[in-house]
């Protein structure tokens, strides 16, 4: 996999979802749980909004001093044993990794969940390679076996249902049980226990790496990034390069907003700082470690008007809000990083060729840009990008045409004067109580998901005109 | 150990960001806010307690509350509770502080494993950890408003020990209950600036693992420990 997980029409993929009823149920269940969440954590505190400026604050500083941050991490890291590879492409990173397995005659990988992992496409990678890859976050691992992609980057199977969950157990693993999600989770727990076991390397994504001392912080619930960190003897750290604080006190702070952010709680049940290998007389921990920081894109985001896009720390606060995301789901997107957050990095680290539509995919309603912890100013970057979509020329013909069509339309008053009227009558055989549920043409794409109003006997300009006479209010 | 491609790396993101490299000198501002220093300010150890009880029925982690002398007792209902036969614990001078090694003698004359981690046994101590129903730790840290215990892990006291087994009790002395997270990483960040080194894993655990990833239901229990018990002591 890589950052873009579907070939096909951004028309297609919203058509998918929006027909995908147990997904779009699921999400907006999981969205309201998610904001409820993250409103009762954020009250708990009392002075959230203190909590949020504090995240902005650390996440400018760092990232306007990254070049310092990050050498002195490579150094800490250095320091305690570790090997450090700054990877300025995905391919440079793989084939960094791929390398370090060879080396070790490595067999088989255990990993946690990464979303930098993902976007580089490390497992497909390492599969080309000979070398047998396990998820073992349990959403993670749901998606692998059934060779599906993450819909959401907190609860990476949401589009799932736990029958579907059952099947795909049975079928590639044998399992002969109910579809109880404690009796799906214990299966789980022991097939990947082999692994964890069995496994030659271990392999994690970052939270946060503290300059200070070198560390590497993962925040977890289920406890795979721990087996994953504790038992392989060769472990590699990939992290996106702008995943870093100065030091362990900014880490705190981070982890609080993250924790509450994402799931509403005060931490996830493990929080776990690593550093370079194990110590002498030390058992649990590898005894080669390796980190290696990834640019794939980012710098071309530094030091632009979109720079506070990289102040993201991945909670998903914004999808867990963003209305299109509610209707749409994850996969429409294309991308691996959805919801406005997707919409806004997802044309910055791959172009705008393939991912045009996504700033359009958002009603700048600005939910997400209240809901995000460190301030990410995210429907204003999406309104940023539209200007330069229409700039640079970026639209297609089609809306071009249809934009012409407008401004012509919209600038002859006879036209718009006999449209306004025909409405109305044009939309009656849709038309039913005042509302129509199945549109005819473009309407459709509105009306699948929405009803819409029947347009009213008095066009606005009418009733201005008869205002005086006490026409209709 | 080797460091790759820094160089270019880093060149380039002083490029983009229209400056030359800062190679020293940059110091972390006075942020203009700072919350967390306010979160249970004021609060006596046993009003920490307090919090902490609380929160442990949120994270689905049993409480219990006793004193030096009462600790074995306690233990010894917990263990029974959870059916242990076979008990991992770290080699923790507290153990003899509180009384614990004898109790542990006396458990084994009794027929239960209790296995103390033995740095000379290498990797014999995780197969022990991986078939044990129960670990337990002295918490180093405690965080009272999340309920959360910090190991700093290190020779004699494995990360599996809190990690591998089917249950795990920590037993808590109240003195290391603290507000929340922050007096840790303050602790941690002093001791860096003075040159001592960070343990090669600092643990942060609150309660069992669990997981929300099938359809957003909770389970308790997934890879760590399925259940778990804190047991303050006064």
């Amino acid at each position: 996999m890589s950052l873009k997980i579907s070939s096909g029409s951004f028309e297609n993929r919203v058509q998918r979802g929006v027909e995908n009823d147990f997904m779009r149920q699921a999400v907006s269940s999981a969205q309201g749980r998610f904001k409820s969440g993250r409103l009762n954590a954020a009250a708990e505190l009392g002075n959230w909004e203190d909590w949020r400026t504090l995240g902005e604050e650390i996440r400018t500083h760092t990232l306007e001093n990254i070049d310092y941050y990050l050498q002195q991490l490579s150094e800490q890291v250095f320091k305690r044993g570790g090997h450090v590879f700054f990877a300025e492409t995905a391919e440079e990173a793989n084939e960094y990794i791929k390398d370090v397995i060879k080396k070790k005659n490595g067999k088989k990988v255990v990993k946690s969940k990464s979303m930098v992992t993902e976007e580089i496409g490390l497992n497909k990678a390492l599969q080309e390679a000979g070398v047998e890859v396990v998820e073992t976050d349990l959403g993670e691992w749901i998606l692998q076996l059934d060779d599906d992609v993450p819909s959401h980057i907190v609860t990476p199977a949401l589009h799932k249902n736990k029958e579907q969950i059952r099947e795909t157990f049975a079928e590639k693993k044998g399992y002969d049980k109910s579809d109880k999600p404690e009796e799906l989770a214990l299966f789980a727990r022991e097939q990947l226990r082999k692994d964890f076991l069995s496994a030659d390397i271990g392999i994690t994504g970052c939270n946060f790496a503290i300059a200070e001392s070198g560390a590497v912080t993962l925040v977890t619930n289920e406890g795979n990034a721990r087996l994953v960190t504790s038992l392989p003897d060769t472990q590699i750290t990939v992290m996106g390069m702008e995943r870093i604080v100065p030091t362990w006190e900014e880490m705190e702070v981070l982890v609080s907003l993250l924790t509450r952010a994402a799931v509403g709680q005060k931490l996830t049940s493990y929080i776990t700082a690593i550093t370079g290998t194990r110590l002498e007389g030390e058992v649990d921990g590898p005894e080669e470690y390796h980190l290696v920081v990834v640019d794939n894109g980012r710098s071309k985001i530094l030091g632009t008007e979109f720079q506070s896009a990289l102040h993201c720390i991945r909670c998903a606060a914004c999808i867990n809000v963003c209305p299109v995301y509610r209707h749409v789901g994850g996969h429409a997107y294309g991308s691996i990083y959805p919801g406005p957050i997707g919409a806004v990095i997802t044309p910055l680290l791959d172009g705008y060729e393939d991912h045009k539509e996504l700033p359009y995919a958002s009603t700048l309603c600005a939910a997400c840009t209240e809901a995000c912890p460190v301030k990410i100013p995210l429907h204003e970057l999406l309104i940023r990008h539209r200007q330069i979509i229409v700039e640079e020329n970026k639209t297609s013909k089609i809306e071009k045409l249809a934009m012409k069509g407008f401004a012509k339309w919209a600038s002859t008053p006879a036209a718009y004067k006999i449209s306004a009227k025909m409405a109305r009558p044009a939309l009656k055989p849709w038309t039913k109580d005042e509302t129509i549920k199945n549109g005819p043409g473009p309407m459709k794409g509105w009306t699948d998901i929405r009803d819409f109003p029947a347009p009213s006997r008095q066009g606005f300009r009418d009733w201005f005109k008869d205002r005086d006479k006490g026409g209709d209010a | 150990m080797v460091i790759q491609k820094q160089e270019a790396f880093l060149d380039k993101l002083a490029a983009t960001l229209g400056r030359e490299r800062r190679t020293e000198g940059v110091e972390r501002p006075i942020w203009s806010v700072s919350p967390q220093l306010e979160v249970y300010q004021g609060f006596d150890q046993d009003d920490l307690v307090d919090v902490l009880e609380k929160q442990c029925a949120i994270i689905h982690t049993d409480f219990r509350r006793t004193d030096k002398a009462g600790l074995a007792n306690v233990l010894k209902e917990v263990i029974i509770g959870y059916e242990g036969k076979s008990i991992i614990v770290a080699k923790d001078p507290r153990n003899k502080d509180y009384g614990l090694d004898g109790f542990y003698e006396k458990l084994q004359q009794v027929g239960r494993e209790v296995h103390e981690w033995d740095a000379t046994k290498g990797k014999e101590n995780q197969v022990f950890a991986e078939r044990a129903d129960i670990g337990i730790n002295f918490s180093d840290m405690t965080l009272a408003e999340s309920a959360t215990i910090t190991l700093f892990n290190n020779k004699d006291n494995g990360r599996s020990i809190s990690l591998l087994p089917r249950t795990w009790i920590a037993i808590i002395p109240k003195s290391t209950l603290v507000p929340r997270m922050t007096q840790v990483a303050k602790h941690i960040h002093e001791a860096t600036q003075q040159g001592h080194a960070v343990s090669s894993c600092v643990s942060f655990i609150s309660g069992p693992s669990n997981s929300a990833d099938i359809e957003m239901n909770l389970i308790v229990g997934v890879h760590g420990p399925i259940k778990v018990t804190y047991i303050v002591v006064d």
